[in-house]
């Protein structure tokens, strides 16, 4: 089966019953996305398919041909990370960690649809994605600060 | 040819004359209109004292609003608990609930008992402007004397809020309310509810609750062409935000048919292990029945389970059935932590609907876990054997959100994972292969329609919490 995931096209074998991430993490080494419950309730497997965020551990690839498979990889590099990734990284938003892969990816869709996003919706955008360090103060001002981030780019552009 | 005409010629005189007579009449019949139509206002009272309510009428009266719902609809998205403002869509145009709070300027602060009993019986506000029967005035006339003081004592005792009632949004002549007069003629049967001699006191008690302050009718009984709910069907099925209201008459579309003791789990525990789990509208109203007395609910139970009369000997032989073919533990998947990979030595998938169920449905819905914490066996499920597939569209799209400080299950939904023909082609599957039941029609227009603001459905966060700014009841548009 072909998948389009951060822009390549991969071709998989394997049965198309697969849940998306044991394809990212098993087949395409992509390890950002988490296993966390594999019931689609806690958000760590959060990955964008055409830009909307789904559970990739409760999603078939049989679901996913001709669709575009973004994970937080696809989002920036090393050298220039996005500005969800950005901001993450100097809010220090992480604390063990392994929540925030779904986290950054979630906030990105919601801010590429709305970078004016409130404080109440972006706390009501991430209900989905579950916490148990308790950043979640961190994780807000993380996405307050990838907001300022990208209205600096956009000055800077239209200057 | 004007010859022809000369008898049709309207002179300018008898034309006069004609509309002189004309306006006398209309005066006249809206002189008698509004003379009957005209309510007085009750006079304004003082807000009472919370002390001076007796402490048990108060938590009776708690006990009544939950049965009522009240909650449900006079708190709006977000907003603080019976402060009102929630859009109720109707055929007719959208009608916002009012401030139930205590709040002298905006809420029921200086309603008296008797004008809070005229309202709920009467449809007539304080002021003697005319209520529309989005408020179930027609069902509470049946509530007795002493639960309207008690509901009275109850939220009279709540927190006031300040909230200004929203204005309608409906064409005329609709919103000219005294036009509610003519509609109350035709349709409202005043109460008190008089119990029936040939049935027991549970029953009674159960009749009593339904069809007065649970008006459980409101949504399970269609409506006609003015929005009254047909006496002739009474709880043939209706709908509700988006949602269906299965019958709850003989035509139940339940695959094991409900009993008292099913109904008892259901709306006490929130599910029942052969019918799944409350969700839609009806998800808020198990909630809050919760804290409703285990009596009063088996009364209910008993009630509707006897509305669905008793089931013959053939629709007992192919309950038992589906029960046995597809019990848990004959089609059970792998047992491990994992719900999806294990899917894999079911038989392989024949078509693409059967791939995206064992795919993305089985593992919880065939999974080792039980109700209600693992998915209902779908052959059990009324959702799939219903007449419409409304409802299993909207759960599929967008599953059943986690309610907010409580034990609720929780399904994700799938809106952005499938697209409009990957929904159908698993809608196909699922009513083939679990029921005997004709395929549904036209059901990628209704996943595109859903989509859409055309059959936007409410998806329940879980119950209001009185706290403010806590609820969390929002549409799935406002998810977006």
């Amino acid at each position: 089966m072909k998948l389009n995931v951060n822009q390549q096209r991969h071709d998989v074998d394997v049965d198309p019953r697969t849940p998306l991430l044991y394809v990212l993490r098993g087949e395409l080494k992509l390890n950002a996305a988490k296993f966390g419950c594999g019931l689609g309730q806690c958000g760590a497997c959060t990955v964008l398919v055409d830009g909307e965020p789904v559970f990739s551990c409760v999603t078939p690839i049989a679901l996913l041909a001709d669709k575009e498979i973004t994970t937080l990889e696809g989002l920036g590099t090393l050298e220039e990370p996005a500005p969800i990734q950005r901001a993450f990284i100097e809010t220090q938003a992480a604390q063990c960690g392994y929540c925030i892969a779904g986290m950054m990816v979630r906030a990105h869709a919601l801010l590429q649809k709305n970078p004016q996003a409130s404080d109440a919706d972006i706390r009501a955008w991430l209900e989905p994605n579950l916490c148990r360090c308790g950043t979640h103060m961190r994780i807000l001002r993380a996405i307050h600060r990838a907001q300022a981030i990208m209205r600096t780019a956009q000055a800077g552009d239209a200057g | 040819m004007p010859g022809e005409r000369a008898g049709l010629r309207v002179t300018p005189l008898r034309f006069i004359r004609f509309a002189t007579v004309c306006c006398f009449v209309l005066v006249f019949a809206a002189g008698i209109f509004a003379t009957a139509a005209w309510q007085p206002a009750i006079a304004p009272i003082n807000p009472p004292l919370a002390t001076s309510f007796a402490p048990d009428v108060v938590k009776r009266g708690a006990e009544l609003a939950a049965i009522g719902d009240c909650a449900v609809c006079h708190t709006a998205p977000a907003g603080r608990i019976f402060a009102g403002g929630r859009a109720i869509a109707t055929p007719f145009g959208t009608i916002y609930s009012t401030n139930i709070t205590p709040d002298a300027e905006t809420g029921i602060g200086t309603w008296s008992e008797a004008a809070f009993q005229r309202a709920l019986r009467n449809g007539v506000a304080r002021d003697g402007s005319y209520l529309y029967p989005a408020f179930p005035y027609d069902h509470f006339t049946l509530v007795s004397d002493d639960d309207d003081k008690a509901l009275y004592a109850f939220l009279m005792t709540r927190t006031p809020v300040q909230a200004p009632a929203l204005t309608n949004d409906l064409p005329f002549p609709l919103k000219v309310r005294p036009v509610l007069y003519g509609w109350n003629l035709l349709f409202l049967r005043r109460g008190p509810y008089r119990a029936d001699p040939a049935h027991d006191e549970a029953w009674n008690r159960g009749a009593y609750l339904v069809d007065g302050l649970g008006h459980c009718g409101d949504c399970h009984t269609p409506r006609n062409l003015f929005g009254a709910e047909q006496r002739d069907r009474r709880f043939a099925g209706g709908a509700a935000e988006g949602w269906t209201a299965y019958a709850l008459d003989a035509a139940s579309p339940a695959p094991v048919p409900w009993t008292a003791e099913a109904l008892t789990q259901y709306l006490g525990r929130g599910f029942a292990a052969q019918h799944g789990v409350p969700r839609g509208p009806m998800a808020d109203i198990a909630s809050d029945l919760r804290s409703v007395p285990a009596d009063d609910i088996r009364a209910i139970a008993i009630y509707v389970a006897a509305q669905m009369g008793s089931h013959g000997p053939e629709r007992t032989q192919i309950a038992q059935q589906v029960v046995t073919q597809n019990a848990r533990g004959t089609l059970v998947v792998g047992n491990s932590a994992d719900s999806q990979a294990d899917t894999f030595h079911l038989a392989a998938p024949d078509g693409e609907g059967a791939l995206i169920y064992l795919g993305a449905c089985a593992g919880c819905h065939q999974g080792p876990r039980a109700m209600p914490y693992g998915g209902i066996d779908l052959s059990l499920s009324s959702t799939v054997s219903a007449p419409s597939a409304d409802n299993f569209i909207n759960v599929v799209l967008y599953g059943l959100p986690a309610a907010e400080a409580a034990h609720a299950p929780i399904m994700p939904g799938f809106a952005n994972a499938m697209n409009d023909s990957q929904v159908a082609a698993l809608a196909r599957y699922v009513r083939a292969h679990f029921t005997d039941q004709a395929p549904w029609s036209g059901i990628e227009k209704n996943v595109t329609a859903t989509r859409s603001a055309a059959r936007a459905a409410t998806v329940d966060h879980g119950p209001p919490s009185g706290l403010p700014g806590t609820s969390q009841r929002t549409t799935h548009e406002a998810q977006r």
